[in-house]
């Protein structure tokens, strides 16, 4: 029986069921159903507008921040309805990175201690910070300047300081948006690289618009498209949702067809 | 052969741009423009100018003043004397020229004002920025302001009249006294402090409140942690503007503080300030001349001293600590 609920939790580390957000009165996204396999890296692709920050926002409760969003549907998080957690709990094991890489003003190495302290890390902190900066592939780049602004760094390194700053607190899914939209070529690359890495890992869902880097990195990928609505907006949804070579090669959905041969979007 | 294509066949006559009669007009906006300006530049330069040659004056004559019979005082030692005296009497007979009597009434009854404006001005600007919902916002923050629009005179009668008897029940406190000034002055920068401080707040970016938050952070560890430091170098600058505010600031001590120059920190005495010494000479009490009149020279370029260090201080440290978040 232990063993069956064990195998299970290996398997999904988030289940969206039937998830529909609202922001005010107008409906944002409709009736999303995926299951996020653990230690894989989900990828979410769709023309903007769409919903996929809104969706990426309901698995660590982000929306709860935005007074008018409200989430209807359930999420299993390791099986249990994050509902029923605390959000600050709920976020400490279910990181975020953001689309503009948003490192806090102070010294490289207090950008990682925080959060660390504010979870109660009990451990060596200068050890912590070497090993969450070697994660993200920015230890000796930083290693002699630890005392220095984090805002003083480049784009891409930035970028790689919110994710050690993410993997710091040892998290079990990491959720990007859009991580290297604010990024050049070649720290692209790295941030890529560096999710290759974290795979082993973390559990990772990354928002892109980008289609070469859905299918260079993922192992699923999710369509979203948009739809008129009869009130004039726009309302999103879950077009289709398969192994990445499938979405990219074969997919069922014309719509998802049209959109990897950049026919659209 | 290609034709001609008909780009000039316009009516003649649709088009006439009065450019001769433009650039009349923009020449005597420039005129005018450069006439308030040169204006404004010539009062500050004559205000300074002022200050600066009479209160070298009163330095020419400040030897003469202190030489006795027996003894020949040289200029420099008129500076220090104004410097170190530990007496401030310049009407009186035996005149003395101590200028720190007053300068440590005004800093006294300054950092009196400070502790009550920086805990009141910055919880509310917390609070307002981020535990108030936008609607009530959007009613105190311009309550706020109004609140700064209330005549000092008002204050100094309320430090007076109702602070000073309030605090004789608990201290021994003189009619004047710098408690009762500092705290009303107190009040009174209080909405500075706070909207300047909540303006900090408030432009801290809200994508590093959700990095706080998507770290598993309280809001009172984003609010501790991560927002009030982000503002820090808004809320220092607000704060020495107020500063800055106190300084100058004359009705309240005039009314409260008395005037009675008394070197020390004592706060349950009657005082003079440096604003309130100058009100004192200027409604009459020294004909036009003499040393006692120039006092107020002397007096009106260290307080200018003063405030300037001030501002230049916060300008510096802006520059020094201020984020840049694009
Ligand atoms: N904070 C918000 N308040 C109101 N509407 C929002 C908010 N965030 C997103 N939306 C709306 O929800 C829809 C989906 O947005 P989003 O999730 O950002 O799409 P995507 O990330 O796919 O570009 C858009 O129509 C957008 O205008
Ligand atoms: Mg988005």
């Amino acid at each position: 029986m232990q063993d069956i609920r064990n195998q299970t939790m290996t398997d999904t580390a988030l289940k969206a069921e039937k998830i529909s957000v609202y922001y005010g009165s107008t409906l944002a996204v409709k009736d999303v159903f995926l299951d996020i396999p653990r230690n894989q890296i989900v990828a979410f692709i769709g023309p903007s507008g769409c919903g996929k920050s809104t969706v990426l926002r309901c698995f660590n409760r982000m929306n709860d921040l935005i007074p008018s969003a409200r989430v209807d549907g359930n999420i299993l998080f390791d099986g249990e309805n994050i509902k029923r957690f605390d959000p600050v709990e709920l976020r400490r094991r279910v990181g975020m990175v953001f689309q503009k890489p948003n490192p806090f003003p102070k010294s490289i190495y207090e950008n990682i201690a925080f959060g660390a302290r504010i979870n109660g890390y009990q451990g060596d902190m200068d050890e912590l910070v070497e090993r969450s900066l070697k994660g993200a592939a920015l230890w000796d780049e930083v290693k002699d300047k630890l005392k220095e602004s984090g805002l003083g760094l480049s784009g891409g390194q930035q970028q790689r300081l919110c994710i050690a700053r993410a993997i710091a607190i040892e998290p079990e899914v990491i959720l990007m948006d859009e991580p290297c939209s604010a990024l050049d070529p070649i720290s692209t690359l790295k941030v890529e690289e560096l999710m290759h890495d974290l795979k082993m890992q973390y559990t990772i869902v990354i928002v892109t618009h980008n289609m070469q880097q859905a299918s260079r990195v993922s192992d699923k990928t999710a369509f979203f498209n948009a739809q008129a609505t009869e009130a004039g907006g726009k309302m999103g949804y879950l077009v289709e949702y398969d192994e990445t070579q499938v979405i990219f090669s074969n997919p069922r959905e014309e719509y998802t067809r049209d959109y990897v041969s950049g026919r659209f979007g | 052969m290609t034709a001609e294509l008909p780009l000039n066949d316009i009516a003649p006559g649709t088009w006439k741009p009065n450019r001769g009669r433009s650039e009349t007009i923009q020449l005597i906006i420039k005129i005018i423009c450069g006439a308030f300006a040169t204006i404004s530049i010539l009062t500050t330069i004559g205000i300074i100018g002022t200050l600066i040659f009479e209160a070298f004056s009163f330095f020419g004559n400040l030897p003469s003043e202190l030489s006795k019979d027996s003894e020949q005082v040289s200029y420099m030692q008129g500076v220090i004397h104004f410097l170190t005296a530990g007496r401030w009497t310049p009407l009186f007979a035996s005149k003395q020229f101590g200028i720190f009597v007053l300068i440590s009434a005004t800093l006294m009854i300054t950092f009196i004002s400070i502790l009550v404006a920086l805990p009141l001005g910055l919880l509310a600007a917390i609070c307002l920025s981020e535990y108030a919902s936008p609607k009530i916002r959007k009613v105190l923050k311009p309550v706020l302001e109004i609140l700064a629009g209330v005549p000092t005179v008002v204050y100094g009668y309320f430090a007076l009249l109702t602070v000073t008897p309030f605090l004789k029940t608990f201290f021994p406190v003189e009619g004047f006294n710098s408690l009762s000034a500092g705290i009303v002055l107190g009040i009174m920068i209080t909405p500075m402090v706070a909207s300047l401080s909540e303006d900090a707040i408030y432009s801290v970016p809200q994508s590093l409140r959700d990095g706080a938050y998507a770290l598993g952070g309280t809001k009172r560890e984003t609010v501790w942690s991560v927002v009030l430091p982000a503002a820090l170098s808004g809320i220092v600058s607000s704060l020495i503007l107020a500063t800055s505010r106190a300084i100058g600031e004359t009705m309240i001590v005039t009314l409260a503080a008395g005037a009675n120059p008394t070197l020390g920190f004592n706060p349950f005495v009657p005082v003079m300030t440096m604003t309130a010494y100058i009100v004192q000479v200027t409604k009459g009490d020294a004909p036009h001349g003499t040393i006692a009149y120039q006092t107020l020279y002397a007096v009106g370029i260290t307080l200018f001293l003063i405030t300037l260090a001030l501002n230049i201080f916060s300008f510096w440290f802006v520059r020094r600590f201020r984020q840049k978040y694009d």
